[in-house]
């Protein structure tokens, strides 16, 4: 399969990226593995590929306010190699190693992976959990966008034309509270049919931190605020799992495939949160 | 609308001409003429094509020959050395590791990532390494038994001292 003709500039700044990207046509590639199979396929098109891969500003993950920073062009491999990550996320450890294969985790970077926003995405569920925030780079200036804002309906978010995803910021875990990642993947592609990330802390008062992040279930990854309220406050008991993971799908439109009708997902997707958060209770200190 | 793309490959620089459109893949098989680098899928799903970039498997039916401009390339052709086969080549053919061989490149430059990382990796590791290398004959059992078996005599060949670089 060979893509449509197309021209190519590499750009060795993100200023000279930005202005590249401000032309009608001009669409960002990083490392290619969600853009270049959609050319080939000719699903997607692009009158000019502006390759910001040799960008380093935007490579690595760095210690920042007691949290993290992740420039966008950091790979699923550097990733994990990272002992900031390993040792301070386990949540993004655990996930990353799931996504993809070798391969594809050696080029695929997590800000390419954001930006085209698949709804499937493990990445997406995982920082909406870890409430990670977005800075975006335009011609006009920087802004900085909280996930839960980010990730508008599939293959879509808040990055306007010709902007840029910089970086992701992670605040710093809340004290003593546990992690998890559930998800039911696809057998033969290895993309989740319905994935669950929770971050909970469970204190001598109770649940007082919830967060619950969903992939592969609705047209987006969202935050499940039904599950998280039903949660909050409890003893994070059994029955209160339960209880909160029944409504992980509330408010939100269950997506139907070959791979899984809606039905069918729905019930799937609460069994991923009550696992997600049992984990997450288990190992919060 | 052709452009230069300098490359070292196993070893050699290289140059190719290519369209921006063109796959680093179609670029080592007919731009070069190394045509030991396999195209199975072309959507970058069975690892056929992987060879290593900057000592990193890739899959090379995604990865444009332009965006690996600089880079150091290294296919199955740069496997062996002075007529010798690397542990890795000599473990598939002693342990049964191919049938129709057409997976086997991709397979054993994923195997030498893993490897270059890993010396001595469980077969649960070794399994999860080729999650994105497919093979239609062998049922894998074979593949993984090759790989441990090459990575012993890597290991061993390293303490000796007289270990072959890959
Ligand atoms: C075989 C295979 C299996 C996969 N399995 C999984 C899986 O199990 N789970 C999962 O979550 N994902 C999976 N993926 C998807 C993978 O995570 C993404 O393809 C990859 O992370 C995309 O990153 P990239 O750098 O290659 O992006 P590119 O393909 O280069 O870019 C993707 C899109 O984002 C835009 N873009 C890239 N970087 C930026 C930026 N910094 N700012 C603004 N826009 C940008 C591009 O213009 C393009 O539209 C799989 C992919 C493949 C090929
Ligand atoms: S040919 Fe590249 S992954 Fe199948
Ligand atoms: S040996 Fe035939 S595909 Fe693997």
């Amino acid at each position: 399969m060979i893509p449509a003709a197309f021209d190519y500039a590499k750009a060795s700044s993100v200023d000279e990226a930005l202005d590249l990207l401000a032309a009608d046509g001009s669409r960002a590639l990083a490392g290619g593995h969600s853009i270049l199979p959609l050319l080939k396929l000719r699903l997607a098109h692009a009158d000019r590929l502006v390759d910001i891969g040799g960008l380093a500003e935007l490579k690595g993950v760095a210690a920042h306010d007691g949290g993290l920073r992740i420039g966008a062009l950091t790979t699923y491999r550097e990733l994990l190699d990272s002992a900031l990550v390993s040792q301070g996320y386990p949540l993004l450890a655990e996930a990353t190693d799931r996504i993809a294969d070798l391969q594809v985790r050696n080029r695929g970077t997590v800000g390419g992976g954001v930006a085209h926003a698949d709804p499937a995405s493990d990445m997406a569920g995982i920082l909406l959990a870890l409430d990670a925030a977005f800075v975006l780079r335009s011609r006009g200036g920087t802004r900085t966008v909280a996930s839960r804002d980010f990730f508008r309906g599939a293959f879509t978010t808040a990055l306007a034309p010709g902007e840029l995803l910089t970086e992701i910021v992670l605040p710093p875990l809340p004290a003593g509270a546990g992690t998890a990642y559930a998800v039911q993947e696809q057998a033969a592609s290895g993309y989740p049919i319905a994935g669950v990330a929770a971050v909970v802390r469970r204190s001598a008062g109770g649940c007082d931190h919830v967060a619950v992040g969903v992939n592969g279930v609705a047209d987006a990854a969202y935050r499940a605020a039904a599950t998280e309220a039903t949660l909050r406050g409890t003893a994070g008991d059994a029955a209160a799992i339960a209880a909160a993971a029944a409504r992980v799908a509330e408010g939100v439109r269950v997506q139907g495939d070959i791979h899984a009708p809606a039905e069918y997902r729905a019930h799937l997707v609460s069994v991923m949160a009550g696992r997600a958060l049992e984990r997450a209770i288990a190992r919060s200190a | 609308m052709r452009r230069s793309v300098a490359l070292t490959v196993n070893g050699q620089a290289r140059t190719v001409e290519v369209e921006p459109r063109t796959m680093l893949v179609q670029a080592l098989r007919d731009g070069l003429g190394l045509t030991g680098t396999h195209v199975g899928c072309d959507t970058s799903q069975c690892g056929a094509c992987t060879v290593l970039m900057d000592g990193m498997a890739v899959k090379s039916c995604t990865v444009l020959a332009v965006q690996a401009d600089g880079s150091a390339v290294t296919t199955i052709e740069g496997m062996a050395h002075d007529g010798e086969l690397h542990p890795l080549q000599d473990a598939f053919w002693e342990n049964h590791g191919l049938q129709c061989g057409f997976c086997t490149p991709g397979m054993i430059m994923t195997a030498a990532d893993l490897l270059a990382g890993n010396p001595d990796p469980t077969d649960t590791e070794i399994r999860h390494a080729l999650e994105g290398n497919f093979c239609r004959c062998t049922g894998y059992q074979n593949i993984v038994k090759s790989i441990r078996a090459a990575a012993e005599q890597m290991r061993a060949a390293s303490v000796g001292g007289g270990g072959q670089a890959s």
